[in-house]
């Protein structure tokens, strides 16, 4: 993985300085709260319903175990015991001191770690294929890309005090793992007409009040002029993005208003101006990071089947839990975190630690962080999987659900966020109670809910297969249902089924759903499939049949 | 009490004047925002005297070019702690106008933004006098960057050069 230089431990210790000052001018009262807001913001800072909240930058995902081992240990000692790993590959700690957050920051510098960027109207933590590197299915490794994206936009001078922020996802494969189409800037790297690689760039998409999915402004770009690229969507962005209203702020609502076509006219306009400058990418640069993502010293080992024979427990754990490895004798392991009575994504100190001890032992010291809010070993060798899935069982941390209904991707909710109208996690629990039979789970197959507290959509519920969102009705809690969506390659926006029910009656209303699901499924059909092949009615008549017997 | 601003890394009296300070002065170097300069371009043009002229957030910096060589100041006014066009702005009038007289950041200007606005090209600044000094430090708050820029208006204070310099096009 990436290794600071000496001008990186520099650039993270000089910011720790900055925003310690700027906490000092803060609490002396010499800046106002708005002043100070959008300076903490920059730093991954809230103030939250019970506390200030910190996002701390994982980039694109990738941890290595004195990183984890760090992240656990402020956890205990600065927050209460836990943090949540959030859709954007980042953790968040709910319950940090703002006196002592520059403390924080400074230990984390220590580490090579910051959170630099992870909130605010600036551009955000690049987000890439938690199975980069090691995915059969892949052109070529991103993160090398993604590296270079994160130093270029890094206190990018013209770029951090955009009308909104701005998140850049990056990914090389044909499955696509990072909903790269509902970022404001989708980067693929693809084939070009004479074989050679480059990027197809796609600008627009997002969630939120308004969920779009993104466009392509560019086919084919060759490689050295990507961070040109960017800078004049970026510049026409910056210029012409409303700053009028939040709610109209996003790049989405520009391409929009203007059309892909005028859009990326301008673009290229733009670009005509910055691919001038000194920023084309050249080889070594480019090399050199590459050097940094280089295979770990893979040993020669033939496929095995390590749940032959097995309990099974863990030959359901096997099945659900790990996935494909290009390198023969290799599986790349999740580890959930969606254990049914642990909020979506969260983790302990000690199960933090525990991971990074188990990384060491099992995966080349390093731990990726999923979209989904699940832990990723990358390079576990088959035969070892057994040994690992007993440490991880005894933790909490070997929950055979992923890709299942209950491997959720959900917000922290009314419980944390000040923005939030509804609870999240709790409707999670519920969700988790009523679908306690791993049987029907695995029947059901494919199935992916996403759930947000609210219209921002952390949750990314426009793109569940079922979504569920929480919505304010006269100071109760009610929940808006979408079937439909995805994230995929083949991402598509949900559609709402009807009219948002009670809080209690959401496990009902799912279990309808897939009442309608399992009786009108073909072979092989996933959820989604049936969704888009029936279309809502189905569903929709089932739903609001008769009051749900919550 | 003149104006005190940062310029050049420096913390100097302002010689120039905005158009309500001007009055009965016909020499000094005067400050004009765009509306007062295209009402009255004529007039101003046949003025002997340094002539500079304030863009707000929303203005294209186009509106310029057919004038661009008689300003010897451009300035881009901030409208609070959010507002970011002035950057794009400022990068626009140096890089693809080649705009080298003075580049001056006015409005809310504070320390905490001054190293971005001179690494966009921003030479001169407008600061609440008591945060003056406090801002020429601050001018030196990193001592690398890692994409190239326009840092006019950094002199020596980026002491240790920058990053991903890019192949020459």
């Amino acid at each position: 993985m990436y290794r600071y230089d000496a001008v990186d431990k520099t650039l993270v210790r000089e910011r720790v300085s900055q925003f310690r000052d700027q906490t000092r001018r803060f609490l002396a009262g010499e800046l106002t709260d708005d002043e100070f807001r959008h300076l903490r913001l920059r730093n991954g800072l809230y103030l939250q319903r019970h506390a200030p909240m910190l996002r701390v930058a994982i980039p694109y995902g990738l941890l290595s175990s004195t990183q984890l081992r760090a992240l656990g240990s402020i956890a205990r000692r600065y927050d209460r015991g836990y943090g949540h790993f959030t859709t954007r590959q980042n953790i968040q700690y709910n319950w940090p001191k703002l006196e002592q957050v520059p403390d924080i920051l400074a230990e984390l510098a220590e580490v090579e770690m910051h959170a630099i960027q992870t909130s605010g109207n600036c551009i955000r933590n690049t987000t890439s294929d938690h199975l980069a590197g090691v995915t059969p299915d892949e052109l070529e490794d991103p993160r090398p890309w993604c590296e270079l994206i994160r130093q270029w936009s890094t206190f990018h001078p013209e770029f951090t005090y955009l009308p909104r922020k701005f998140k850049i996802a990056v990914t090389g494969a044909a499955q696509d793992r990072a909903a790269s189409q509902v970022h404001d800037v989708g980067v693929h790297i693809v084939r070009g007409p004479g074989g050679e690689l480059g990027f197809e760039i796609l600008a627009g998409g997002g969630l939120g009040r308004t969920p779009i999915i993104g466009q392509v402004v560019r086919e084919f770009l060759p490689r050295e002029h990507l961070l040109s690229y960017l800078e004049a969507i970026l510049r026409v962005y910056n210029l012409e993005g409303r700053r009028d209203n939040i709610h109209k702020a996003r790049i989405k609502i520009l391409v929009k208003s203007l059309g892909i076509e005028e859009f990326r006219r301008r673009v290229e306009a733009e670009w005509e101006n910055t691919r001038a400058g000194g920023l084309r990418v050249n080889d070594a640069d480019i090399a050199r990071l590459r050097g940094f993502f280089n295979p770990p010293a893979y040993r020669k080992l033939p496929d095995t089947e390590p749940a032959a024979g097995k309990s099974t427990a863990f030959r359901a754990w096997y099945r659900y839990n790990t996935t494909a490895h290009k390198v023969p004798g290799y599986r790349a392991v999740y580890i959930s975190l969606k254990k049914p009575d642990v909020a979506p994504g969260d983790i302990t100190d000690t199960q933090m630690e525990l991971v990074a001890d188990l990384a060491d032992r099992f995966s080349f010291g390093e731990v990726r962080v999923t979209h989904t809010q699940n832990l990723l070993f990358a390079d576990v060798e088959q035969d070892k999987t057994f040994e690992l899935w007993q440490t991880l069982e005894k933790a909490g941390l070997a929950t055979p659900n992923i890709g299942t209904l209950t491997d959720m991707i959900c917000c922290p909710g009314l419980d944390f966020c000040s923005l939030a109208n509804a609870g999240s996690i709790d409707v999670a629990k519920l969700i988790n109670d009523r679908f306690d039979d791993y049987d029907y789970l695995y029947d059901l197959g494919e199935l992916e809910i996403k759930m947000s507290g609210c219209m921002n959509a952390c949750g990314h519920h426009h793109v569940g297969h079922i979504g569920i969102l929480g919505v304010d009705k006269s100071g109760e809690e009610w929940y808006q249902i979408t079937i439909g969506g995805a994230a995929g390659a083949d991402a598509s926006l949900g559609e709402v089924i009807g009219p948002s029910v009670r809080k209690i009656e959401v496990p009902e209303t799912i279990e309808r759903l897939l009442e309608v699901y399992v009786e009108r499924r073909q072979p092989d059909e996933r959820f989604l499939d049936v969704v888009r092949r029936l279309g809502v009615k189905p569903f929709k008549e089932r739903v609001y049949a008769a009051p749900a017997a919550a | 009490m003149p104006r005190r601003l940062l310029r050049d890394g420096r913390i100097v009296d302002d010689d120039w004047l905005y158009l309500a300070e001007a009055e009965g002065n016909a020499a000094a170097p005067l400050i004009l925002t765009l509306a007062e300069w295209q009402a009255d371009r004529d007039k101003w043009l046949a003025q002997d005297r340094r002539l500079g002229v304030v863009l707000s957030p929303a203005h294209k910096v186009e509106l310029l070019a057919p004038d661009i060589a008689r300003f010897a100041l451009v300035g881009a006014d901030f409208s609070g702690p959010s507002e970011g066009r002035g950057y794009s702005q400022a990068r626009e009038l140096r890089e693809q106008w080649q705009f080298a007289g003075e580049l001056r950041a006015t409005g809310y200007v504070r320390r905490d933004q001054l190293f971005f606005m001179a690494r966009c090209g921003f030479n001169s600044f407008e600061l609440p006098d008591t945060d003056i000094e406090a801002a020429h430090a601050a001018l030196a708050t990193f001592s690398w960057a890692y994409q190239p820029s326009n840092d006019a208006g950094l002199g020596a204070c980026l002491t240790n050069g920058r990053r991903h310099e890019g192949a020459p096009h």
